[in-house]
């Protein structure tokens, strides 16, 4: 009887792990910057190239820097929670960050879809995204009132995530 | 006669042209090698099996540019390793880091192989101790001799 519990015991240990293993994303790789500051950048708006946000306007503010472009479909998924978010009163600012896209391309998307943002910068060469570790559209960062990055969530933004995991943290960083 | 020389001579002019087209790599070809030795040691996040180096990905293209960038401004192997660190984590490297978060994905080999020694000098031993030693009785001993002698030519 014995001998058949140990190996039994260690067959049942790697099917857990297995199973573990099995509901694990691997595209949701930990970002080694939440909990750090977010990295400085200075951009010129999508629809106005001649104007410049930069990463010191945003602060004292709690923030949401989302991760955008025309090409990517997942956006599009997502577009109708944030249209929908910032509706909502007490919305915190949202910032796209137009990523590797056409000008044109994306200010044609914003007037197909509608625009959630309450400005978009423009990272046509993808170096802010480089330097905030984007490797995919979407992302939506969490940008807390010292700059600091709070959260990060790597793909779409459902309604789901927006209310179970983005609107607590969001709370609880504007007290 | 006539034709070979053409040949010959517009077999020259196309060496011509293509060295010119290959100009502008190998005036940084160190740059370009310490580039692929570095990014064949990295992970491209987008297609997540293929190396920095391998990869058509546009964010591997975007990353090497970096890299390269990094490499003329006279960056050491490591600082570049760490610039990507820092903004991907430690998944972008395809050699782990012996860090006290990945001792046991270092050491965890040795433990299973101590483990399993442990275990099976343990069996031997225990095995050596079941089987009791009997000796032959004296007959039994006749008849093996006996048996050993019909063996033999």
């Amino acid at each position: 009887m014995n001998k058949f519990l140990l190996p039994l015991g260690g067959f049942i240990l790697l099917v857990a792990l297995l199973a573990v293993g099995l509901k694990l994303d691997p595209r949701e790789v930990p970002s080694p910057l939440v909990g750090k500051p977010a990295p400085d950048f200075s951009l010129p708006l999508l629809q106005d190239a001649g104007q410049t946000l930069t990463l010191k306007d945003m602060l004292g503010k709690v923030w949401l820097f989302n991760v955008w472009a025309s090409w990517c479909p997942s956006c599009r998924e997502e577009h109708p929670v944030l249209i929908e978010y910032a509706k909502t009163p007490g919305a915190v600012p949202l910032i796209g960050l137009n990523w590797k896209d056409k000008r044109e391309d994306g200010l044609r998307w914003l007037a197909r879809f509608g625009n959630p943002y309450q400005a978009s910068v423009y990272d046509a060469d993808g170096r802010v995204g480089i330097n905030y570790g984007v490797y995919g559209a979407p992302e939506t960062y969490l940008i807390d009132k010292a700059g600091v990055i709070r959260y990060k969530k790597i793909g779409v933004v459902t309604a789901e995530v927006l209310e179970k995991e983005i609107l607590p943290k969001i709370r609880e960083l504007s007290l | 006669m006539k034709f070979l020389l053409t040949l010959l001579m517009s077999l020259c002019l196309c060496g011509a042209v293509l060295a010119k087209d290959a100009a502008p790599l190998a005036e940084d070809a160190v740059v370009e090698q310490r580039l692929t030795a570095i990014a064949e040691e990295l992970r491209c996040l987008v297609c997540q099996n293929e190396s920095l180096a391998s990869s058509r990905a546009e964010l591997a293209q975007d990353l090497r540019r970096e890299v390269r960038g990094l490499i003329k401004e006279g960056k050491t192997d490591a600082e570049v390793k760490d610039f990507l660190v820092s903004r991907y984590g430690d998944f972008v490297l395809y050699r782990p880091q012996v860090k006290p978060m990945n001792y046991l994905l270092w050491g965890g080999p040795f433990i299973l192989l101590f483990a399993g020694l442990f275990a099976l000098m343990r069996h031997l031993r225990r095995r050596s101790q079941a089987v009791p030693e009997l000796p032959l009785t004296a007959e039994e001993k006749k008849r093996a001799e006996a048996l050993l002698k019909d063996t033999q030519p």
